[in-house]
């Protein structure tokens, strides 16, 4: 074990994790869209839109993720398209994230006790304002652990897109190995920026609950 | 869809699958035996045992899985530890999954209701008594879904082991491809099958747990 390796890598690696973190936050974000389009039709009462959103889930959360991320990529080639492996990559992230996603909101949304809604009702309150007063901001307030939790999964699930050949974390531990014969070092190196970054994640999340929380 | 191809390659892809069966399940195994040693050692007197297993649990849980491999495997060799892919891949699934594991079954320990272990303490049971017969069917009861639900969760991990070329489903599927130049006919065949196999695998699992539930939950 030499620890030189590691220093020397650093700037790497710091580049790298920075990658990582926007292909993450960019996967997350798609994902949350994607979720809440089909959280809504799951509930929407349409029975087509509810079994769509069935379909969706159960396909996305069954397929490993790296099947999808190598189906995504060739299959957009096969189309003739030369999309660059970033968009095959935050694409594939974002469809699997949107599955679980969908569930989280969906969850969230049914923890809250349903008086609430009818109160909202009985009060003369529109359909918009019930939605945008009363039971978004206390479902969002209900998912933000569930959420916090999936971000680290998908910071992790993340590593995979190295095999669209996109220089994060993952992928660069392995050019350094490449580069220096020293693997063990290498991936110790990356393992520890992928720690630290789901620790200042986890943290995160706990100040959040801590903020947004204390309003139960 | 090209069938010839696929009929062809048959033979590698059965045994790939067959690769895949035995990595899941060994390597889980070895999951749920290390992760209830963890479970248990969380008792322990020694506070650094307790830091020391809370550290493992946490490092292991941080890091991607697919890095953890590449540690095994490639970084292994320079601490001594040669090991071929399929055991680097055992061994791997066996250690990520153990953190999982071991959470579940600390969580379902700390389920059993304290009156229950006082009330076999006062009866004088002897503690391996108490242990088998009073907190581990409890905990095991409470554990039973999450261990379900993590063993899929891990059935799907298995694909990731083809990057280090154990030659299991994933890996035969691509050599197919390379080799035919039917990338997207195999890959598309491969999200279909794997999304049968973990739909089976998740009604399978929700029957053995009901099953498992009410029996456990009749002898407790």
């Amino acid at each position: 074990m030499r620890p030189q390796v590691i220093f020397h890598s650093f700037g790497y690696l710091t580049e790298a994790a920075g990658v990582t973190i926007a292909i993450s936050f960019a996967g997350i974000a798609l994902g949350f869209l994607i979720g809440a389009a089909v959280c809504i039709g799951r509930l929407s009462g349409r029975r087509w839109l509810e079994t769509l959103g069935g379909v969706y889930i159960s396909v996305f959360r069954g397929v490993p993720l790296l099947v999808q991320l190598l189906f995504i990529y060739y299959f957009l080639a096969t189309l003739g398209l030369d999309v660059p492996a970033l968009v095959a990559a935050i694409g594939g992230l974002g469809f699997a994230s949107g599955a679980y996603q969908a569930e989280i909101l969906r969850g969230a949304l049914n923890a809250i006790p349903s008086g609430q809604s009818e109160a909202a009702v009985a009060l003369g309150y529109s359909p918009l304002d019930r939605w945008r007063l009363i039971l978004l901001p206390q479902a969002l307030r209900l998912a933000i652990p569930p959420l916090i939790n999936e971000f680290i999964l998908l910071l992790k699930a993340s590593s995979l897109v190295s095999v669209v050949g996109i220089a994060e974390l993952t992928r660069v531990s392995m050019n350094i190995a490449a580069m220096t014969y020293r693997p063990l070092e290498a991936y110790v190196g990356g393992g520890l920026f992928y720690l630290a970054i789901n620790l200042a994640l986890a943290g995160a999340g706990a100040l959040a609950e801590r903020h947004f929380g204390s309003a139960r | 869809m090209n069938w010839d191809v696929l009929l062809h390659y048959a033979p590698s892809l059965i045994g790939g699958f067959g690769v895949t069966v035995m990595c899941w399940s060994a390597g889980c195994a070895l999951g749920l035996l290390i992760g209830f040693a963890i479970a248990l050692g969380y008792e322990a007197r020694f506070r650094t045992l307790r830091a020391l297993l809370r550290c493992y649990v946490e490092v292991v849980r941080g890091t991607p899985f697919l890095m953890q491999l590449f540690l095994l495997y490639a970084g292994g060799p320079s601490i001594g530890l040669r090991l071929s892919a399929t055991a680097a891949g055992i061994l791997g699934l066996g250690l990520y999954s153990s953190a999982y594991f071991s959470e579940i079954f600390r969580g379902g320990f700390a389920a059993v209701p304290r009156g229950q272990v006082e009330a076999a303490m006062s009866v004088g049971m002897p503690p391996r008594f108490i242990l088998t017969r009073i907190r581990l069917p409890v905990a095991l009861v409470v554990a039973a879904p999450p261990i379900v639900n993590t063993l899929i969760v891990m059935s799907k991990e298995t694909v990731v082991l083809s990057i280090i070329t154990v030659p299991e489903l994933m890996y035969q599927m691509q050599t197919m491809a390379a080799e035919t130049f039917t990338a997207f006919d195999a890959i598309f065949a491969m999200a279909v099958f794997y999304w049968l196999l973990v739909e089976f695998v998740s009604r399978l699992g929700r029957r053995v747990e009901r099953r498992a539930t009410a029996f456990l939950a009749s002898h407790a």
